[in-house]
């Protein structure tokens, strides 16, 4: 409640209400999950929920590739508002790869996955000494099976909300 | 490892001459390994004389490691003629030559009254009528597998006159649970698959462990704490410890071939650039320094060359440099990318991962970049790691979907491919050095 509080004194939180009190209806019809799993308090603005649902946590790439693809620039430009928004979160940004590799190569990649989105939220104003990385390589799949949509899947950078480091 | 040293004080004693026989005199046989898909040589290993089932275990233990080397193809003992009553007989070399044995070992296990074991054996070579090798050893009881594995290498050297592996241990990763939240144990065994013990607790994820050349030490990495650090691991006390003070991830380690030192890869950015680290100076030497990736070194067994890899050209691919990391120079440059690149004890070769076509190989080319031949192809096989002689490499073979990886050997020949059996999936084996 203490962070409610903090948010509650925050304009730009006042804004956020009146902006999901609109389009509140049309963004919940889209969730796969039903409505009492998602509950009232995990819906609340500048929650992890929020930002997983509302916002989007995460980025895929192309095979061997750190480039940052159009959707994921889209995902990562709503990203660094939202933490603009919420000045209070570190985040951690964990790169991956998927398992169409070698190990340590991997573990390279994912952290260069991980440098490159922080690279992009750094020229979208998020000061690099909020964020740190950390790389899974390809020890950390999401998906699980033997093709390509799995694979891409897991070619991936997750934005981990730290906690709000005030509350 | 103190325990394991007092424990296990094994030491080889010469029988005396009368046991011993004369030298070779001609004709004898003997396996030439280094022609490709040999014709394994037909061998009765008869049980080993004991006052309980130690004898027939400690044969089974050599008989085991024998014919899963591919050199060696044990005779069924079903079709055994003679009945070895007293191992310090001549046998009747009729009755093994009759059956096809070229070669026949012989042997006894004695519990001394002083509580050590004596192990002893007889090699003969069954046409020339003659003995080719006997030696005996002391242990303690519980050393009854490793003492197997000893007399085991002894006659792998002895008819094909190179040294053996199968007094060796692997260090790997033991695997259990769902892909995506697959719980990884450093775990160590006997180059069987027996003997096997957990060395972590599997709360982080460790990864690539390899051992030191003295064997009391594995370096390996671990998340331990939050980030991907290169850690190392004192066999003898359990103690780990931090390799290192630097700023980013850390991975990729391995040690030179004095144990002096170990090169890993240090993340910095999207770069990964390979360091060497004095353990006890505790300096550290950069030896890359590229915006690429490079990673995976390993040291020539004289020490004077290190190949890695780098994607430094666009794709992975294999490089050597000197251990200095002056010279750098691509070798490898086949269609598809080169990974994991191992030096061969022996020095003649490198093994590496291979990914072309959608398919992971292992291969093996010279230190040049010439003559490269491809052992096993599929789905995905990676880190390939070398027997102590250099003639056999395991590696980890992970199927498509949702199972897990298991370990594999293979012979320098392509032939002979076998799973390593293990308690659960196995991946990032390391093949230890042969004890001195």
């Amino acid at each position: 409640m203490r962070r409610m509080s903090t948010i509650a004194r925050n304009p730009a939180f006042l804004a956020l209400f009146v902006a999901l009190a609109v389009t509140g209806c049309a963004s919940k019809k889209s969730l796969p999950n039903n409505a009492g799993e998602l509950g009232l308090s995990s819906a609340t603005p500048g929650s992890q929920q929020d930002f997983t649902v509302n916002v989007g946590d995460r980025i895929f790439f192309d095979t061997d590739s750190t480039a940052i693809r159009p959707d994921s620039a889209a995902t990562l430009d709503k990203q660094a508002q939202w933490l603009a928004r919420y000045p209070n979160y570190r985040i951690t940004i964990e790169g991956h790869a998927d398992e169409r590799g070698t190990r340590e190569y991997n573990l390279a990649l994912g952290a260069r996955r991980a440098a490159a989105t922080k690279a992009y939220l750094a020229s979208r104003g998020i000061p690099a000494n909020r964020v740190q990385t950390i790389s899974y390589g390809k020890e950390r799949p999401v998906a699980v099976c033997d093709d390509i949509s799995c694979w891409s899947q897991n070619r991936r950078a997750v934005t981990a909300l730290g906690g709000a480091s005030g509350s | 490892m103190r325990k394991l040293r007092q424990t296990l004080f094994v030491f080889a004693a010469l029988l005396v001459a009368s046991l011993l026989a004369s030298q070779p005199a001609a004709a004898l046989v003997e396996i030439d390994i280094n022609r490709a898909n040999v014709e394994p040589l037909p061998i009765a290993i008869t049980d080993f004389q004991a006052g309980d089932d130690l004898g027939a275990r400690v044969s089974g233990v050599i008989e085991a490691d024998l014919k899963r080397s591919g050199l060696f193809a044990p005779v069924n003992r079903a079709a055994f003629i003679e009945q070895i009553a007293d191992p310090d007989q001549t046998p009747r070399f009729p009755d093994w030559t009759a059956i096809n044995a070229q070669a026949l070992v012989t042997g006894r296990v004695v519990r001394e009254a002083d509580g050590r074991l004596r192990a002893e054996y007889r090699l003969w070579d069954t046409f020339a009528n003659q003995q080719l090798a006997g030696e005996q050893f002391f242990t303690s009881p519980e050393n009854w597998r490793r003492v197997a594995h000893i007399i085991a290498d002894a006659i792998y050297q002895r008819l094909t006159g190179e040294k053996g592996y199968f007094d060796s241990r692997v260090v790997f990763v033991s695997e259990s649970g769902p892909k995506s939240d697959r719980k990884k144990q450093l775990a160590i065994m006997d180059q069987d698959g027996a003997n096997v013990r957990m060395l972590t607790s599997g709360n982080d994820i460790v990864l690539t462990p390899r051992f030191s050349p003295n064997r009391q030490e594995i370096t390996y990495m671990s998340f331990e704490g939050g980030q991907p650090r290169v850690y190392l691991l004192q066999l003898e006390t359990g103690q780990r410890e931090l390799v290192g003070n630097f700023p980013g991830m850390t991975f990729s380690p391995r040690f030179s071939p004095d144990g002096q030192k170990i090169v890993m890869s240090l993340q910095q950015d999207g770069n990964a650039n390979i360091y060497a680290m004095d353990l006890r100076s505790r300096a550290t030497t950069r030896l890359t320094s590229t915006a690429a990736i490079d990673t995976s070194p390993s040291f020539s067994p004289d020490s004077q060359r290190i190949v890695f890899e780098s994607d430094r050209g666009g794709r992975q691919q294999l490089y050597v440099m000197g251990a200095d990391g002056s010279n750098q120079q691509r070798i490898s440059f086949g269609d598809g990318s080169y990974s994991t690149p191992v030096w061969s004890p022996r020095g003649d070769l490198i093994a590496f991962t291979k990914q072309s076509g959608g398919k992971f190989s292992i291969g093996v080319m010279k230190p040049d970049g010439s003559g490269e031949r491809i052992l096993t192809t599929g789905f995905h096989n990676e880190g390939p790691t070398w027997a102590p002689n250099g003639r056999v490499l395991m590696f980890f073979r992970q199927p498509a979907g949702a199972g897990g990886p298991q370990i594999y050997s293979i012979d320098l020949t392509g032939y002979n491919e076998q799973r390593v059996e293990t308690p659960g999936y196995a991946s990032d084996p390391a093949w230890s050095p042969l004890l001195e």
